[in-house]
């Protein structure tokens, strides 16, 4: 399972592994923000949490597909369905790799993008754990989505049709944390919230991502 | 005589067909009897007016837009473990009936909460939870229409489903977390249940209940042997070409 | 005839109207369909059947 890893990493971070493109997605995203509502500071302030998270949500989305297509298309996806390596520990691989090359770095960037919003300075700390639990499940539930979608040309509208109201509580959950935070206000149940979720998703999520590839690969 | 012969296709088709006029009929019976006695024979609400009326809409709509969710859950779990295709394929016909329902759901729940809150639409909770269910529809229906293969699109639609519908519960306990704050003191004019409804309201909100209940039978029932038909033609056609 | 429906007219013939559309427009929709199928279905049946008649008439 850990050359798997291996290799998905080295895969994502040679050119055009689409390791940077996340990123830069997000930085797109949250520089779209002030553009479309305005440059007014405290307006910016009071969507930051939210937007923070809906561009790290977005950003997430789009190199979801990325997640089993190459190894579909290659051929390579029934020889690690038949490795003596369980699908399940497969899929869980891959939702790791997915969160090294995307995740993590949303989490690392996400406060250098909240200076840009205007992020209330003691949001910032909140900005980082809600990510840092909540991209995990992102990721998780993204490889999910693709592991449903791999056999279809042109699936990637229709998993972010699927996805993202998976999507949904992680977000509100996410976002809920760094607006209380930001206030003062107890944080802890949404991030604990998170933490579950994510927790649920790593465990039971591989079941079903290997059930719709072996779907898939029949 | 148990239930599972009807999950034979032929049998299936052959005993619903003579039945579905009838409950259709039914259906459409109490539908007229509830919504006449409600809309025309029941008082104002002392707080919301004549809007109270909208209950025999919103009520009946919104329980069975959960209870049709909850079908196709159960119906993609036979088919998972049974293999039935009489299951999976109630469960596509399911889908678009839910998603009416979620749909009268919204926009008479949007509309009851219009007097309240002054505005067509607001992220109350209920609402927002519905629109969420609508979304969830919308990802299985596409799901089913995307795939070509019948017993493959049957497998990952159920797999959905039963994936979606933790989530769908995860969204509700997240959507009331998530709008505490906001519309403070407002009632929600939604009715939970029939419990904190006068009698003079309740009697004609059951027989509509009923009335929608029997529609989304009839509707399943219809839809189901269609799917049977239509998966049937695919079948006979690829063979031709074959 | 319709009750005096003071102040929320709108709303609530907007939800009846919208919702009664709503369910004409689906059992519509389901018996058009419904229809189609069977018809489609008799269509291929005894085009299956014409096939295979010829080789038992011999």
């Amino acid at each position: 399972m850990i050359a798997l890893l291996r290799r998905d990493l080295a895969l994502a971070v040679r050119a055009g592994g689409g390791f940077g493109l996340g990123l830069a997605f997000f930085l797109i995203v949250i520089v779209l923000v002030p553009l479309g509502v305005g440059p007014d500071a405290t307006l910016l302030g009071a969507i930051a949490p939210g937007m923070l998270w809906v561009a790290a949500l977005l950003a997430a989305l789009l190199s979801l597909d990325r997640i089993f297509a190459l190894d579909f298309e290659d051929g390579s996806l029934p020889l690690l369905a038949t490795s003596p390596l369980p699908l399940e520990g497969v899929a869980l691989a891959k939702g790791v790799a997915h969160w090294i090359t995307t995740g993590l770095p949303l989490t690392i960037a996400a406060p250098a993008l909240g200076f840009l919003l205007n992020l209330q300075p003691s949001a910032y700390v909140w900005l980082f754990a809600s990510l840092a639990l909540g991209t995990p499940a992102l990721s998780m539930i993204g490889t999910f989505g693709a592991a449903l979608t791999v056999g279809l040309r042109r699936g990637g509208l229709l998993m972010s049709l699927l996805v993202l109201p998976l999507y949904l509580p992680t977000l509100i959950f996410g976002a809920e944390a760094v607006r209380r935070g930001a206030e003062g206000l107890p944080a802890a149940t949404p991030l604990l919230m998170l933490a579950g979720i994510t927790l649920g998703a790593f465990a039971l999520l591989p079941v079903a991502a290997s059930a719709a590839l072996r779907v898939n690969l029949r | 005589m148990s239930i599972w012969e009807y999950a034979n296709p032929k049998k299936f088709i052959a005993t619903t067909t003579p039945v579905v006029p009838w409950v259709l009929w039914l259906s459409v019976a109490l539908l007229a009897i509830g919504l006449i006695w409600g809309f025309f024979f029941t008082p104002d609400d002392f707080r919301q007016g004549s809007t109270v009326k909208i209950i025999y809409l919103h009520v009946p709509a919104a329980l069975m837009a959960i209870n049709a969710w909850f079908m196709m859950l159960v119906a993609s779990l036979i088919w998972l473990v049974r293999r039935h295709h009489v299951s999976a394929l109630a469960a596509r016909a399911a889908a678009p009936v839910g998603v009416v329902m979620t749909l009268i759901a919204l926009f008479t729940g949007a509309v009851w909460g219009q007097p309240m809150w002054g505005t067509w639409w607001a992220w109350d909770p209920r609402l927002t939870s519905f629109l969420i269910l609508f979304l969830f529809y919308l990802g299985y229906i596409a799901l089913w229409q995307a795939i070509e293969d019948p017993d493959t699109a049957a497998d990952l639609t159920s797999v959905l489903c039963i994936v979606g519908s933790v989530f769908a519960m995860l969204s509700r306990y997240a959507v009331n977390f998530w709008n505490q704050g906001l519309h403070q003191g407002t009632s929600v004019p939604v009715v939970t249940g029939g419990r904190s409804v006068a009698d003079v309201f309740f009697v004609p909100l059951v027989v509509c209940m009923v009335a929608f209940g029997t529609l989304f039978i009839a509707l399943v029932l219809m839809g189901t042997a269609t799917e049977i038909r239509a998966r049937r033609i695919k079948a006979l056609e690829t063979r031709m070409r074959g | 005839m319709i009750p005096d429906l003071g102040k929320y007219a709108i709303e609530v013939l907007s939800a009846y109207v919208v919702s009664i559309a709503l369910l004409v427009a689906i059992v519509a929709l389901f018996m058009r369909r419904a229809k189609k199928m069977r018809v489609q279905l008799a269509q291929v049946e005894t085009r299956v059947k014409a096939i295979k008649e010829p080789m038992d008439g011999e």
